[in-house]
């Protein structure tokens, strides 16, 4: 048995492997069985022969002119300053420069449409406010210095507005985002019907201004409705005129909220879309919980788009003045009284250098605040990359 | 038989060759010392405790997501009371409408001493009209040409606006997200900055500069300025960096000049941005007030948005239908495209 096998195992030319039949003219014609070919075997060296052998290897021939040869120092091409040479390198300088100015001229062709429109509409506005907050007044255009800055920092109206505006920017804005991270959370935690609230919350950004100010008119004035529910629900509870009480904030910040949350929840659930899953399902698995998973990983991956909803939602707490204006007029009660109604009001007064030095210090405040949330935005950006 | 003997042999002997064969008892564990009862009992309550557990957070889960969706249509119900209450006193009588509201507004500014003697009066709020009428909209739409013309007063100055303004901004962003230099950041920097401006601030020179230009109290004193403004550019700049380079450099490889590579690449890949945008400042300047209020005097050239901010005691009874109508563009819009809405302000859709 045993050498039957073995007999098995040994190849013999059968014509199967060589393809032509044992027995014919050619196989025998054509090679002896035991004449076979060398074969070369690798060698073991040792490291320094390897390294030798490295080094000795045959130069490789006529492949490229200047292989193997020695070069001399006088083969190495030296460019004398010949006119020929000069005018060249010039062409190139200039072909180089011709590029560079097509390029510039490339983008800032594509940038010319709206810079001379901005340059008109909205920079030469600046200026020319900036030149009347130090002229005594747009007609009389004597110097004055900084007279109406000191005018406008001492002016009471200007003081309490400008503090208004910061509470209020300072209170909503952050509320607007962590209420809206919170739904978006929420959302996004495998709730059914999840693109149908997402579109029921998108809704009142749609709303005309002046039906929201109907309703909130409805809602929050003397006889409205939120006092007829008080009424009825809390035995002599007192009738509070909402827009004009210390509550009046409140009420516009639930306006802003109503208006801008479904907006920034939309930032935030793209946002929580694009972090990758794996990354969460691996911290899950290593027994990280919700909440340990949330502040580690999605706060991370968030952080850019927490930037964006918040220079986004600053925009829009300036523009809450609009619902503001048109809920309570020209002269609100006091803790409604915003930077841009103090504007409005020097406008109509004709005080123009106040109102312009009251604009130039309000750009210098904002160019502050804006710089410092994008300079801190560049700085998170790198920590997301690294 | 002997085959097998001899491979088993050598199996043997290899493996003691290598070191590799022990015989190792096996460990008794607390299944295989039970009996074969006990480890049936046994097992069958482990299944019952699993069935148990998984029941319990069964309806854990329930209960969360009921929390959930109880919040999200407390917050949706708080979205949209709003948007029905205008939507279903729209078919209120101008009588009823007025009977019900009235109230509200006598306790306002300039009936503030009136407002006393209503004191005892509670505002009805309904949502569902006593009798339907359609009368509200038929004296809009058909009694009175002049809310038409408010309405297409805000078609004119909203549509060019929005054109122009998205015309502008595609090239400009596409500058500022390919040409990156020092100055051009400072100048997009300084763009950020007059986005964030109030309207309020450059009030007076803007009257100015209109009032030069000659176009004070046309159509053009708010168009203009609107097409230039630079929240468009703010946003789509920051959508187009998101574009790989390894795609424009594939492009001017390929002998793409830069209009072709703007045109073929740039602007399909921010195809949603740009739609959300176009939503976006839709509904902004659709909602316009403060411009129009100061830059157009004449009231004829006035959009019906201004109207609608001034309604008072004598146009209430038309004011919820005004609004819906006035809402139909916007939701339309909104509904167009509200997937691109959503893909496009995220910033995320071209990785």
């Amino acid at each position: 048995m045993d050498s039957r096998i073995e007999k098995n195992n040994q190849i013999s030319d059968k014509g199967e492997v060589t393809g032509i039949r044992p027995g014919s003219a050619i196989a025998k014609s054509d090679k002896d069985p035991k004449e076979v070919k060398e074969v070369k075997r690798a060698v073991i060296l040792s490291e320094e022969e390897r390294d030798l052998a490295i080094i000795n290897r045959p130069k490789p021939k006529n492949v490229t002119p200047l292989a193997g040869q020695k070069l001399t120092p006088k083969d190495i091409p030296v460019f004398e300053d010949t006119p020929e040479r000069r005018q060249k390198l010039e062409l190139r300088k200039k072909r180089h420069f011709k590029r560079k100015l097509r390029d510039w001229g490339i983008f800032t062709g594509y940038l010319t449409p709206s810079f001379a429109g901005v340059l008109v509409f909205f920079f030469l506005p600046l200026l020319m406010l900036l030149k009347t907050s130090f002229q005594k007044s747009p007609t009389n255009t004597d110097f004055v210095g900084f007279r109406n800055y000191e005018r406008v920092l001492t002016n009471e109206a200007f003081i309490s507005a400008s503090e208004n505006t910061l509470t209020f920017a300072l209170i909503s804005v952050p509320l607007a985002v962590i209420l809206a991270l919170l739904i978006a959370l929420l959302l996004n935690s495998g709730l059914p019907g999840k693109s149908l609230f997402r579109s029921f919350l998108l809704n009142p950004m749609m709303v005309p201004v002046a039906s929201v100010v109907l309703i909130w008119q409805v809602f929050f004035s003397y006889n409205g409705v939120v006092n007829g529910i008080t009424a009825q629900l809390f035995e002599g509870a007192r009738k509070i005129d909402w827009l004009k009480s210390e509550y009046a904030q409140v009420v516009i910040m639930l306006l802003f909220l109503w208006k801008n949350l479904g907006y920034n929840m939309v930032l935030f659930l793209a946002a929580l879309n694009s972090i990758p899953n794996e990354i969460l399902e691996s911290a899950a698995m290593d027994g990280a919980g919700p909440i340990k998973r949330f502040f580690s990983i999605k706060l991370h991956y968030l952080s850019p788009t927490i930037f964006f909803v918040g220079i986004m939602s600053l925009i829009n707490s300036f523009k809450i003045f609009r619902e503001v204006y048109l809920l309570t007029g020209d002269y609100p009660f006091d803790n409604l009284y915003m930077l841009q109604h103090f504007m409005n009001n020097k406008f109509t007064q004709l005080d123009y250098s106040l109102l312009s030095s009251g604009a130039i210090v309000m750009c210098i405040v904002m160019i502050i605040i804006v710089g410092g949330l994008f300079f801190a935005e560049s700085k998170f950006d790198k920590d997301v990359e690294e | 038989m002997d085959d097998i003997k001899r491979i088993e042999r050598k199996k043997q002997a290899t493996l003691a060759r290598r070191h590799i064969y022990t015989q190792v008892k096996k460990p008794e564990t607390f299944i295989t010392s039970m009996t074969e009862e006990a480890r049936e009992a046994f097992f069958a309550s482990e299944k019952k405790r699993i069935q148990t557990n998984l029941k319990k957070r069964k309806i854990r889960n329930g209960v969360i997501t009921g929390f959930g969706i109880f919040a999200a249509v407390l917050i949706s119900a708080f979205a949209l009371i709003p948007i029905f209450f205008t939507f279903l006193n729209s078919f209120m009588s101008s009588e009823e409408i007025v009977a019900n509201y009235k109230v509200v507004f006598q306790s306002m500014s300039g009936h503030a001493t009136e407002g006393a003697t209503y004191m005892s009066r509670m505002p009805v709020l309904k949502l569902i009209p006593e009798e339907v009428t359609i009368s509200q909209y038929t004296t809009l739409l058909f009694m009175n040409p002049e809310y038409l013309f408010k309405y297409w007063n805000s078609l004119l100055l909203t549509l060019p606006i929005v054109a122009g303004q998205m015309i502008v901004a595609c090239l400009a962003s596409y500058s500022f997200a390919r040409y990156r230099r020092k100055r051009r950041e400072v100048l997009f920097f300084s763009y950020i900055i007059l986005m964030l401006m109030p309207f309020q601030v450059t009030l007076v020179p803007n009257y100015m500069i209109a009032d030069t230009l000659g176009i004070l109290n046309t159509v053009w004193a708010i168009i203009l300025p609107g097409i230039f403004s630079t929240f468009a550019i703010f946003l789509l700049t920051k959508y187009m960096r998101q574009i790989p380079s390894g795609y424009i450099e594939a492009a001017t490889l390929d002998g793409a000049s830069e209009w072709q590579i703007f045109t073929n690449i740039a602007l399909p890949l921010c195809k949603n941005a740009i739609f959300a945008l176009t939503i976006l400042l839709f509904i902004d300047y659709w909602n316009m007030v403060e411009q129009p209020l100061v830059l157009l005097t004449d009231a004829s050239k006035q959009p019906l948005s201004v109207f609608l901010s001034q309604i008072n005691e004598p146009e209430l009874g038309i004011a919820f239908a005004a609004s819906s109508v006035y809402m139909i563009p916007p939701l339309l819009i909104f509904f167009w495209g509200e997937d691109y809405l959503v893909e496009g302000i995220s910033r995320s859709g071209i990785k």
